[in-house]
């Protein structure tokens, strides 16, 4: 998805084999099963094991925490009870994340992928600033961010001074700054599915419309918005994903407080900190689930062919 | 040609202004590698070339920075391997259960690295299995190998048949055919592949901060060091990857535009 943006250097089109089937199916096989086996223990496997441990119940009696299988549903009502805000946050965070990162991405990958087409060297040297962030570390980058959002910094004095924020009001620690930060973390997987959606857009249906006597407000609504839509689907979920489950923006030793702590900073204290493995599992099943119902939705609209 | 209505200045300036944000925090990083730091490196202090010239006084950050690169080259090494194999068997082989493999396939892309991260720590946890080098390579062969599997499958796809169906007449054997012409002609597509990978080996926290136990790699150190300051040292490697990292894509990317030149002259 993300990485078609940069198979269009070579402009190839697939072939169609005259006899794709080629071979024995038992080639096939031993050329799937070592990946897929992979996959099977260290990724399905896993997902069980996450779903059983968030029904173990933990046994304090001894002083050591000893872990016991069981079917214990109540600590789904517990999670939901003790951490629903923090649950909630992280879906409004990401939703929110994924907006400003769309509508700062689209005029982007419009540029690049429209303006910019008859330029193939400048286009692709674009791409490469617009994964540049990418190429430094993710840690470093968002530490920066709080560097230049510090407390002290020229930018928080100014606002300071002008009265948007109170004397004693700061950046780091608010939603606005974590918003801000997961923002800014993922719009590459914003811009390069707009990008290879827009890069295919014939340019001529837009003067078709032109033609017609819509004005450019309604050429884009009817013509070029739509015909963008996959790019925009694909974007919205690289981009959903990976900040729902994000929990170093939000996390106090960047640019979050206690007063943003999402989904993914209760996992990590629970799983590294309090040893609180069930509450954790449970914790990453409903995110999980979460998650998969937009996959569905996604697979329904387009179908798993697209998916790869 | 009509005009549209963006007019002619605005998207360009726009663009200027959605690469320097992009841009900021690097020049920031970049800035900061040169500050003459004592205990946090927030404050501007003075410009010293120290931290770049001994880039392994700050304690534990080579260490750190060596064990990420074995880490990313073992894991690419394996997931380069077995993401390619099944990348020519999606687009060679016809066989049941296709789109049960393509959302297998698909799903790790899917889910959040939190949870790939936890479900792995909580069947490491459960087999009693000791956190260490190896639960973090196993990570991250796993995360890798779908974006290997993608990257391999568009230079498969592209790759003519025919070039092999004319080997094989000339009477080469299925593995010579392999080797001196399927394989040099996806090469391209592996190298990619195995970039890509070392990429999000290389800058992989969440999950490996799930399953590393006490082994300490780059973005894992960068991540501890917050809380009591980070050195600029830090800094250093971080932008000495950038640099590298961008020198490559440079190269690849002025390479293909002259190849392309190069073709449409002798068309």
């Amino acid at each position: 998805m993300a990485i078609a943006a940069f198979g269009h250097s070579g402009g190839a089109k697939p072939h169609k084999s005259s006899s794709p089937s080629r071979g024995s199916g038992k080639v096939a096989l031993l050329l799937l099963a070592p990946g897929l086996l992979y996959l099977a223990i260290f990724y399905v496997a896993p997902l069980f094991s996450l779903v059983l441990t968030s029904l173990q119940t933990i046994d304090y009696s001894t002083g050591v925490p000893v872990y016991q299988y069981g079917f214990e549903i109540g600590n789904y009502v517990n999670v939901i009870s003790q951490y629903g805000e923090q649950v909630g946050r992280s879906f409004i965070y990401a939703f929110f994340a994924t907006i400003a990162a769309l509508l700062i991405s689209y005029p982007l990958a419009y540029f690049i992928g429209v303006k910019a087409r008859r330029f193939p060297l400048i286009q692709s040297l674009m791409l490469t600033l617009v994964i540049a962030p990418f190429f430094i570390s993710f840690l470093l980058r968002t530490f920066a961010w709080k560097q230049i959002f510090s407390n002290e910094s020229w930018i928080v004095t100014t606002l300071q001074s002008i009265g948007v924020l109170a004397s004693d009001q700061y950046l780091v620690g608010t939603p606005f700054l974590v918003i801000f930060g997961l923002t800014y973390n993922f719009i590459p997987f914003m811009t390069l599915p707009l990008y290879t959606s827009l890069e295919r857009l014939d340019i001529r249906y837009l003067e078709a419309g032109a033609d017609l006597y819509a004005n450019p407000r309604k050429v884009f609504r009817k013509v070029t918005l739509p015909l963008s839509m996959p790019g925009i689907v694909s974007g919205t979920l690289l981009t959903f994903i990976p900040i729902a489950g994000d929990y170093v923006n939000a996390s106090g030793l960047f640019l979050g407080s206690t007063q943003t702590s999402m989904l993914g900073n209760v996992v990590e204290s629970k799983f590294l900190k309090s040893y609180d493995y069930p509450t954790a599992s449970a914790l990453s099943v409903i995110l999980m689930g979460v998650i998969m119902l937009l996959v569905t939705f996604y697979v329904r609209k387009s179908g798993t062919d697209d998916l790869l | 040609m009509r005009k549209f209505s963006f007019g002619k200045y605005a998207l360009p300036v726009y663009a200027v202004l959605a690469f320097t944000y992009l841009l900021i925090p690097i020049a920031f990083t970049f800035v900061f590698s040169f500050n003459d730091y004592r205990r946090s490196n927030i404050a501007w202090r003075g410009f010293t070339f120290d931290n770049w010239t001994s880039v392994c006084e700050a304690q534990g950050v080579c260490a750190a920075f060596g064990t990420s690169i074995s880490i990313g080259l073992i894991s690419t090494v394996i997931a380069t391997t077995l993401g390619t194999m099944i990348a020519i068997a999606l687009v060679r082989y016809r066989f049941k259960f296709r789109s049960a493999v393509s959302l297998l396939l698909f799903l790790p892309m899917a889910t959040p690295e939190l949870v790939l991260g936890a479900g792995l720590a909580a069947q490491f946890f459960n087999f009693g299995t000791e956190m260490g080098f190896t639960t973090i390579v196993i990570a991250h062969v796993m995360f890798c190998l779908s974006f290997v599997v993608v990257t391999v499958k568009a230079r498969v796809a592209s790759l003519d048949p025919a070039l092999e169906e004319a080997a094989t007449d000339l009477y080469g054997s299925p593995s010579q055919v392999f080797w001196k012409v399927t394989f040099p002609l996806l090469l391209p597509g592996i190298m990619a592949a195995a970039l890509l990978s070392f990429a999000l080996s290389f800058d992989d926290f969440i999950i490996t901060y799930f399953n590393s136990g006490p082994t300490e790699t780059f973005p894992k150190f960068v991540y501890t060091a917050a809380s009591k300051g980070l050195p600029g040292e830090a800094n250093v490697i971080g932008i000495g990857v950038f640099l590298l990292a961008i020198a490559i894509v440079l190269m690849i990317q002025i390479r293909s535009s002259i190849k392309a030149k190069r073709l449409a002259s002798v068309k």
